[in-house]
């Protein structure tokens, strides 16, 4: 066996290393399963990006067979470069969020059941991982439903009545989409006759160009672009979002607001590219459904967050504006408008992520009131927190130099490639920019405004190293991605030639 | 009668709400939204005082308001709080009359458009359907041959998509986990509460049936014949009709039936926290890991250990026998904790 097919083996291996250890931690002790999980998502991490460097040096994806029999008999998965770049980053993004989170995990879930979160996070990895790398439809549902399992654990943990109700609508909500993505993939099955990607794109090519069974095709892509915007969270379903993260553990929120709602995205582009095709995709007009419900995110969740008086779930309330730009790149129809989307898909899980692992510091440096009132001047009794704050706000108005100016720029771009679609997405994001401006804004002023308060508590440099160096590899992050977004854009466009 | 005019001046202008709204104070939609008049703080300024009083002028002249209301709708709005005014109150009556006729048209939409599409999908077991492809011709024709299981569907499940059935039982784990954290109880006064509260219903009892006749004599009877039924379901998956899943499913059904006949405190003899615990880590262990070589010596066309065996015989078709009783193990485990967390929070 020869190094270059050796490496082949790393997608294959680091589904596999989350897995088992998220079967090892449910008989660890609380300690011994974080330093597993710690240890599994550094390992998966490394794995990614010698995945990374692989397909980038070959300049082809590759095709791994999972068993003895080769693909429509068998299961198979298929990297490229933007599946790796997406395994690494939603690797990086995860490790950070627990790093932030770890303090209050200990807090705020019973010690009994602490290896239980680890249990959690680990199959949610290899969930991500799974959906990330899959190449066979029905593969992606099953791990569709470990995520969801996975997720609403993540909600609950943390036990208070908020949080089971949360859970429950997140449960409820969530099945349905998975009902609908189900019935779309059967019916998928039933006119194409395959599960695997590769083999179902052709039959669809085929069923467009002969127009047998338009209909059928027509339910069934729009079942699954249904079910997928309900579980990432798209305007109109979005009811179950903002309790889920304003109320969960920081940790969850984070992940679950970064990684969680973008794997569900991932796989709709996925199915856009390799199960569809961009073309037929493209005249079945569902995509101008997306867009305009992309766009009516974009408004309406800014505008419930600016109505919001609580921290927390001002910032769940920006995620589903957030959700809605993705949503409108995608629909924007053009490969340009897809590279902005998976490129948003980047910044906000790195800014979004950010935004609540330094709230956490100054809501507690705060009372522990989320109460917007009582942030005044929280800046100042936790600085780190603050600059944190400060700098993923800034990055999700879109300042240059972060993250999210980057995103929008490309969004702007992006539009200028249709024309139909040109003024509507130039109106909407500028005012949802504003909007956005708006909330963020008003609270970075707030927790600079000295409280008038003298000899008042502040954290000590240094109390909370983990902390500390969870907020700093964030800004960081934001600040490659913002400063240095071409290499980026290059992969996510090799990447998206690779996926077609 | 109500002063509507005093009633609008007291509501602030546009500036002061603003200002409440940038101080975060109170949003610029009191009054409009349900919420609880805040407490009131200590230390109140002039200002506070005066503001105070305003809003106590205003719930006041609310009340009279309320007074009027005839019985019927006060009631439909009990729930909601006080100080939403009156239009949005109307709207919540329309809101919550419509929402339900509004729903039922959307899903008889939903369904017409689904039998709709049914009616284009290709007729169900036609020979010429998409789905009678070369997929299923192979798994017919060879897959005794390339699996060793005379049941195609263990064939299918556990070895040619062996991937999605490792997720499928991962999903059995996971949802364990959760019941889990949702319901077991650990702390020690929990525990007592709950314990507690047993000997009530005990006492009274009427939820459970201590030392019945009836149920002890059939459970007697039926535990070992469902016991034996279901492990030779599991052993057998590979030969017949049957498998992990359904074994698992009868064997964790009389795992029940005997925790009810008989009381937990004999169970516990037989099935505690550590149980599972071991059970379940063992089971999904060996499956992940036995699989990950056979995935690994594919993918990389290597030689395996693994024969298929002769078909027909117990001790054949590879890995799908262990894999089976791995996948009975969690099932069965899997459904008695259920029953055990839901009933009485812990083993």
């Amino acid at each position: 066996m020869t190094l270059n097919q050796f490496l082949q083996n790393l997608p294959f291996f680091s589904i596999m290393i989350a897995l088992i250890s998220g079967v090892v931690c449910s008989v660890l002790p609380g300690k011994a399963a974080k330093r597993v999980n710690a240890g599994a998502i550094i390992t998966v991490m490394i794995l990614s990006a010698i995945t990374l460097g692989y397909t980038l040096q070959t300049g082809t994806y590759f095709v791994y067979t999972m068993g003895h029999f080769p693909a429509p008999w068998g299961n198979e998965i298929r990297a490229g470069v933007l599946e790796a770049l997406t395994a690494l980053m939603f690797c990086l993004v995860m490790l950070l969020s627990l790093m932030g989170g770890y303090h209050k995990l200990d807090e705020e879930v019973e010690q009994t059941k602490v290896n239980y979160y680890y249990v959690l996070v680990n199959l949610l990895l290899t969930s991500l991982l799974a959906l990330i790398y899959t190449n066979d439809l029905f593969t992606a549902y099953v791990f569709v439903e470990i995520n969801t399992i996975a997720a609403c654990g993540l909600i609950m943990i943390r036990q208070i009545g908020r949080t089971i109700e949360a859970a429950v609508r997140y449960m409820i909500m969530n099945l349905l989409g998975s009902g609908l993505l189900l019935l779309g993939i059967c019916m998928m099955y039933g006119i194409t006759g395959h599960l695997l990607m590769s083999n179902i794109q052709e039959s669809v090519a085929a069923l467009a160009a002969s127009g047998e069974y338009h209909v059928p095709l027509l339910v069934s892509i729009a079942l699954m672009c249904v079910g997928l915007a309900i579980k990432s969270a798209l305007f109109p379903f979005h009811t179950w979002l903002p309790d889920a993260y304003g109320y969960s553990t920081i940790s969850s929120a984070a992940i679950l607001s970064s990684l969680v709602s973008k794997g569900y995205i991932f796989l709709l582009i996925k199915i856009i590219y390799r199960v569809v095709g961009f073309e037929v995709f493209q005249e079945t007009h569902i995509v101008n459904v997306l867009f305009v419900f992309g766009l009516a995110g974009m408004i309406f969740g800014s505008l419930s967050a600016i109505r919001e008086n609580d921290v927390r779930r001002m910032i769940a309330f920006s995620s589903i504006a957030q959700i809605g730009y993705i949503y409108m790149g995608i629909g924007l129809g053009t490969e340009v408008g897809m590279i902005a989307a998976v490129f948003h898909i980047f910044s906000h899980s790195v800014s979004k992520a950010l935004v609540f692992i330094s709230t956490i510091g100054l809501t507690d440096m705060s009372g522990y009131s989320r109460k917007f009132i009582r942030l005044t001047g929280a800046a100042y009794r936790n600085v780190i927190a603050g600059i944190g704050f400060t700098i993923a706000s800034l990055s999700m108005v879109g300042v240059p130099l972060f993250a999210g100016f980057v995103s929008k720029l490309l969004f702007a771009q992006a539009c200028v490639s249709n024309e139909g679609k040109l003024l509507p997405t130039m109106i909407v994001l500028a005012v949802s920019t504003i909007l956005n401006a708006i909330y963020y804004l008003k609270t970075v002023i707030r927790i600079y405004v000295p409280s008038g308060v003298k000899d008042e508590s502040r954290t000590v440099w240094g109390a909370n190293r983990l902390y500390t160096a969870a907020i700093v590899g964030f800004v960081i992050l934001n600040f490659t991605l913002g400063i240095f977004s071409q290499p980026f854009v290059d992969l996510i466009t090799e990447g998206l030639h690779m996926f077609a | 009668m109500i002063d509507l005019d005093k009633e609008k001046a007291a509501r602030p202008s546009l500036k002061e709400r603003f200002h409440t709204w940038m101080e975060g104070e109170q949003d610029m939609y009191l009054g409009e939204l349900e919420m609880k008049p805040p407490k009131n703080a200590p230390g109140q300024t002039d200002e506070t005082v005066q503001e105070t009083a305003q809003k106590a002028a205003e719930n006041a002249s609310r009340e009279k308001l309320r007074q009027q209301i005839p019985e019927g709708i006060l009631n439909t709005v009990e729930s909601t709080d006080r100080l939403v005014p009156t239009g949005r109150r109307l709207l919540k009556v329309a809101f919550d009359k419509a929402y339900p006729v509004l729903a039922t048209v959307m899903c008889i939409a939903i369904v017409a458009l689904l039998l709709v599409t049914v009616s284009w999908m290709p007729p169900f077991g036609s020979a010429d359907n998409p789905a009678s492809n070369e997929v299923a011709q192979r798994y017919i024709e060879q897959g005794l041959e390339e699996t060793g299981a005379v049941n195609i569907v263990s064939g299918m499940i556990l070895d040619y998509r062996a991937f999605d059935t490792l997720g499928e039982s991962n999903v059995l784990f996971i949802a364990t986990i959760v019941v889990m954290i949702l319901m077991r109880i650990d702390s020690k006064e929990e525990k007592e509460k709950l314990s507690a509260e047993e000997a009530a219903y005990t006492h009274k009892k009427t939820l459970e049936p201590e030392h019945d006749t009836i149920l002890r004599t059939v459970a007697f009877l039926l535990v070992p014949m469902l016991l034996i039924f279901g492990i030779y379901i599991i052993l057998c998956g590979h030969l017949g009709p049957g498998g992990g899943f359904s074994g698992g499913a009868v064997i964790g059904a009389s795992l029940i039936l005997y925790a009810n006949a008989y009381g937990f405190q004999r169970m516990e003899k037989l099935f505690t926290a550590k149980t599972y615990k071991v059970v379940s880590f063992c089971a999904l262990g060996f499956y992940a890991l036995a699989k990950s070589y056979s995935f690994f010596t594919g993918a990389n066309e290597l030689e395996s250990i693994i024969s298929t065996g002769t078909p027909g015989r117990i001790l054949s078709a590879g890995l799908i026998l262990p894999l089976n009783i791995c996948v009975g193990l969690v099932v069965a485990c899997t459904m008695y904790s259920f029953y055990v967390l839901f009933r009485k929070g812990g083993y």
